[in-house]
């Protein structure tokens, strides 16, 4: 399959999804100001979650047809090697800690 | 809401353990005639084998009974999950009862296995749990890892697969997946798990773009419903949001009936709803 197997034109999504993705953005933008309005924003802008958010809003710029993949990755691991331990270790943030290349 | 024209729709991963008898009731209201559960993690770690006995017990004895009263077939994998995987000597205890559960009638598997955060003793017993699938020929179904951990941890785990030969490609299904592993996964020839949650997994609309985007092949769509946040009718959501989509109804039956039973069909005791 590929992206034709969409049987809804561009239009018909953009008419039948428009509105509700209109209230993700808002709810994205609500959440940085919020941040902004907070005691320690701009230590929060040196947190690798807050950057990741901000390089995923930047994939958004870029449509593709891959834009969900790009952004995946982009808050993947990239390291190939199992670590040394997990004791103590259960969920997930969604961002990666490290540094990317 | 249903499955809807009379299909009966296969849930296959769903924690029943974690789910009142209502939701028996609203899953065979619904359209679901079959659902396989993988063994997992309870939300705190088990003391001991014993704690592991218990749980297999449950999974082969109690909840088909619980399921039977709502005409639901309820099937189970087998298997030392992975965030339990840190503590080798547990591990062993674990593997060394596992054949006895694998045994049993309603068992069809190995599952879920897999990685949490892609440690050592983690792929350690990974390798172990696949060995022993592989001596006994054992369907196996894997868990990946969440999140950021994901591609990493897909990606090993497909190493480690790899690295078994008497596995083969078409007998193993790789969960949790999404629009950063489908790929990897369908060119390496496994099963693909899409797993639909309301907040950090895969939402219906994006599980039905990967299904325009990659195809509908050696695929299926689960809901993973557990003790967390989770919708135990997420796959009836799924279909009404490809109908939303004119998808034709032979497709929808394709997703949540027969690919499903063509993937688990593949061990004899799986009896097509």
């Amino acid at each position: 399959m590929n992206s034709r197997n969409n049987p809804l034109s561009a239009r018909e999504i953009l008419e039948g999804s428009f509105l509700e993705n209109r209230a993700r953005i808002l709810e994205v933008a609500a959440f940085l100001d919020r941040i902004e309005r907070a005691e320690g924003a701009p230590q929060a802008h040196d947190d690798y979650r807050y950057r990741a958010l901000l390089r995923a809003v930047e994939c958004l710029l870029k449509p593709s047809g891959e834009v969900t993949k790009d952004i995946l990755e982009n808050l993947s691991d990239p390291t190939p090697e199992p670590i040394e331990c997990a004791a103590g270790m259960k969920g997930a943030v969604g961002a990666w800690k490290g540094v990317k290349e | 809401m249903e499955g809807g024209e009379g299909v009966n729709f296969i849930d296959p991963h769903i924690h029943m353990v974690s789910r009142t008898t209502d939701d028996y009731r609203a899953l065979a209201l619904a359209g679901i005639g079959a659902i396989t559960e993988p063994a997992f993690w309870a939300g705190f770690d088990r003391g001991s084998a014993q704690g592991f006995r218990d749980y297999f017990n449950q999974l082969t004895v109690a909840e088909p009974a619980r399921a039977a009263r709502f005409g639901i077939r309820h099937y189970c994998w087998i298997c030392l999950n992975p965030k339990e995987a840190e503590d080798l000597s547990l591990a062993r205890d674990v593997l060394a009862i596992m054949p006895e559960f694998l045994d049993r009638p309603t068992a069809l598997g190995v599952g879920e296995i897999g990685l949490n955060k892609n440690s050592v003793n983690e792929v350690a017993v990974l390798e172990l749990q696949i060995n022993l699938a592989a001596r006994r020929d054992e369907l196996i179904l894997v868990h990946t890892p969440h999140l950021e951990d994901k591609l990493k941890g897909t990606r090993l785990i497909m190493d480690v697969l790899r690295n078994e030969p008497r596995i083969r490609p078409e007998r193993v299904l790789i969960d949790h997946a999404e629009e950063h592993t489908v790929g990897e996964i369908r060119d390496r020839g496994y099963w693909v798990g899409l797993t639909l949650y309301p907040d950090s997994k895969c939402s219906p609309a994006r599980a039905v773009d990967i299904l325009e985007r990659y195809g509908t092949d050696r695929v299926w769509l689960n809901s993973a419903a557990d003790w967390g946040i989770s919708d135990p009718l997420a796959i009836i959501k799924a279909a009404s949001e490809m109908r939303n989509r004119r998808h034709p109804e032979e497709l929808i039956r394709k997703i949540f009936h027969d690919n499903p039973a063509a993937f688990l069909s593949q061990c004899p005791k799986f009896i097509t709803p």
